[in-house]
């Protein structure tokens, strides 16, 4: 029921991505541009051109935050987990970073290899320090560690970013997070990391619930919980990679979306993964509508408007469910 | 995730008529009796990074019976109680189920047969007791197989057996400890297994309470012919519950055997360094341990609190 409600939500904030930006355009015009474009036309172009890629790269990116999100809180047993823990948003970061300052890359489809690979290299190097000692990944040393992962990379991107002019006006617009001038054959590369991380997930979510219990009820159950683990672990990577390669590292949707879903569904993580799925691009898109309309002729970044949002709806969350437990 | 296909291990253990794959698919008949298994450690040694906690352990767990494993803080009785639940992996020697080593068995094969407790699990927050209950079905489902009416059945029939059935739709977190320690015992009831395990199952619970889950244990095993291994600090309980009684020091099996056998005062001094007198519990006629302590006739020679004294300390404090 709840996700009928949510499909049906995903299409409004899609036709309103459509509909609405900086420039006018018709709703009769919106959907002529769609099945019937006249070539030369201006309304047109812009609605084929930008809006059309755009809202695609925000349903592709915001079902990847929003499951990717539910993972991470689920693999560490921490309510307030999001993609940036594993140091996947600070590894893409600083490979960026680097791009700019050493190679002198200066467009986000070419920042786009260094996103990814920055994103899976520090969640390798994460997850293998994590898993030093005898008793393997546990929760608490997966977070600590990406917690000094994340740090070390903030502060050598702070370094970089102090003593070079050019690189910090180049990356500032990335590090902020956005769905606009995105090229739309960054999301065809991209795609397929989604699809594979989305379907891993759904997978996941059984292996959630049995983890969910602590590490000795899981493997009395019969699940292999370093497996799990790893399952749950590449899940994030793929989803994570992709989403900060197409829209850079927007954190609070990964953060926000698995709360509201536990809020719907409860703590069975099958359902929760699914809703977070399909809550992911409503958040992501709707923040970046609002971010369109609220500065006309200008925007405001996607990643700026969904903490601006978010941040209020999670105290309200959190109060919510303390009011329940007490 | 564990794989779908058959492997050359999948074939019943034990060879009895309740093969975990018909139970799975079944789920557990009303009053059906399992044939009991055979959990067997040999030479058995478990450290904790370098450090080995259990020495060369040999231990029969008599099937179909209660046993009882307890010691002093620290003598490896919940490491022992770990390794036979294959949660440690030995570093010399194995554990067997039903003459098979417990690392070559995959481990929802192990699931379906045997339940563990740990001494603190998990409960998710505003988890329902029936859907906790159902996360015991977990080694009886996969990927693909979702929920089932044996799912349901193992389900109602775990509520019924730990008469926690009025408590399905509550929140876990709503309950007290006895309530919410039987909802555990349910979830692992609801994976139908042959053998249980469990860790102090009643730790943090009053003397009530304790009796209580004991007996609902004592009472799965007579009824279900389920085996069942567990910890106790409780000595007495420990005497009265106990078919099998294993003493642990330091890491060894000082002595096992049936309570009234085993446990006396020589047992006690050695196993926990005190001095104490076992006389029958006046109840079952089962060893009962009592203390001597250092203190014990100091105390019994100061005089008594006149009721007078009292009254005067309790004007003293309205005043």
């Amino acid at each position: 029921m709840a996700l009928v409600v949510l499909l049906l939500l995903v299409a409004v904030v899609a036709l309103a991505s459509l509909a609405w930006g900086a420039r006018d355009v018709a709703p009769g015009q919106v959907w002529r541009a769609l099945v019937d474009p006249v070539a030369g036309d201006n309304d047109h172009l812009v609605v084929r051109d930008l809006r059309v890629p755009r809202t695609l790269i925000g349903l592709a990116a915001g079902a990847a935050l929003g499951a990717a999100g539910a993972l991470m809180q689920g693999v560490t047993r921490n309510p307030i987990a999001d993609p940036g823990l594993l140091g996947i948003n600070a590894g893409a970061s600083l490979a960026v970073v680097a791009a700019i300052a050493g190679l002198g890359v200066a467009s986000t489809a070419a920042y786009l290899p260094f996103a990814f690979g920055g994103a899976a290299v520090a969640a390798l190097v994460v997850y293998g320090a994590a898993s030093l000692g005898w008793e393997g990944v546990t929760p608490v040393k997966l977070a600590l560690v990406g917690a000094a992962f994340t740090a070390t990379a903030t502060s050598v991107i702070t370094v970089v970013l102090l003593t070079d002019r050019r690189t910090l006006d180049e990356y500032r617009f990335w590090q902020v997070g956005s769905l606009a001038n995105r090229p739309l054959d960054v999301l065809t590369t991209v795609l397929p990391f989604v699809l594979v991380g989305l379907a891993l997930a759904l997978a996941a979510g059984r292996v959630l619930n049995a983890l969910a219990l602590g590490d000795d009820v899981a493997r009395g159950l019969g699940q292999d919980v370093t497996r799990g683990r790893l399952l749950v672990v590449t899940a994030v990577v793929l989803l994570c990679g992709s989403a900060v390669s197409l829209v850079g590292p927007i954190a609070f949707v990964g953060l926000v979306v698995p709360h509201v879903a536990r809020a719907v569904v409860g703590p069975d993580y099958r359902w929760i993964v699914v809703l977070s799925t399909v809550l992911g691009p409503v958040v992501l898109l709707l923040a970046d509508v609002v971010g369109r309309l609220v500065a006309r002729p200008g925007e405001v970044e996607a990643g700026l408007v969904v903490a601006v949002i978010g941040a209020p709806v999670l105290v309200a969350l959190v109060r919510r469910s303390q009011a329940v437990a007490a | 995730m564990t794989g779908t296909t058959a492997s050359p291990l999948d074939r019943p253990l034990g060879g009895g008529p309740a093969g975990p794959d018909e139970a799975s698919d079944a789920g557990p008949a009303s009053g059906a009796f399992h044939a009991p298994v055979r959990l067997v450690a040999r030479g058995l040694e478990l450290a904790y990074d370098q450090r080995t906690v259990v020495h060369g352990v040999d231990l029969a767990v008599p099937p179909g019976r209660v046993t009882v494993i307890v010691g002093a803080n620290g003598c490896g009785k919940s490491t022992l109680l770990r390794g036979l639940g294959r949660l440690l992996t030995p570093a010399a020697g194995r554990v067997e189920l039903d003459g098979r080593d417990l690392r070559s068995v995959r481990p929802r094969e192990v699931a379906a047969v045997l339940g563990l407790l740990p001494q603190q699990p998990l409960a998710p927050e505003g988890i329902t007791v029936a859907d906790l209950v159902g996360r015991g079905r977990h080694p009886h489902q996969g990927a693909f197989r979702r929920w089932s009416a044996a799912d349901s059945d193992a389900v109602a029939e775990a509520l019924a057996l730990t008469d926690t059935h009025e408590l399905a739709a509550r929140r876990v977190e709503e309950l007290s400890g006895g309530q919410r320690q039987r909802v555990w015992v349910a979830m692992m009831l609801a994976q139908d297994p042959r053998i249980m395990l469990l860790d102090e199952p009643t730790t943090y619970l009053d003397i009530a309470h304790q009796v209580d889950v004991l007996d609902l244990l004592a009472e799965l095993n007579e009824q279900r012919g389920t085996t069942v291994v567990m910890v106790l600090h409780e000595l007495n309980l420990a005497a009265r519950y106990a078919d099998h009684l294993v003493v642990m020091h330091e890491g060894r099996l000082l002595c096992e055997g049936s309570p009234a056998d085993v446990l006396d005062a020589d047992c006690v001094e050695r196993a926990f360094g005190l001095r104490a007198q076992v006389v029958p519990d006046p109840i079952t006629g089962s060893p009962m341990v009592v203390p001597v302590g250092r203190r014990a006739a100091a105390r019994a020679a100061r005089p008594a609190i006149h009721p007078g004294e009292r009254s005067e300390v309790r004007v003293a404090d309205r005043a």
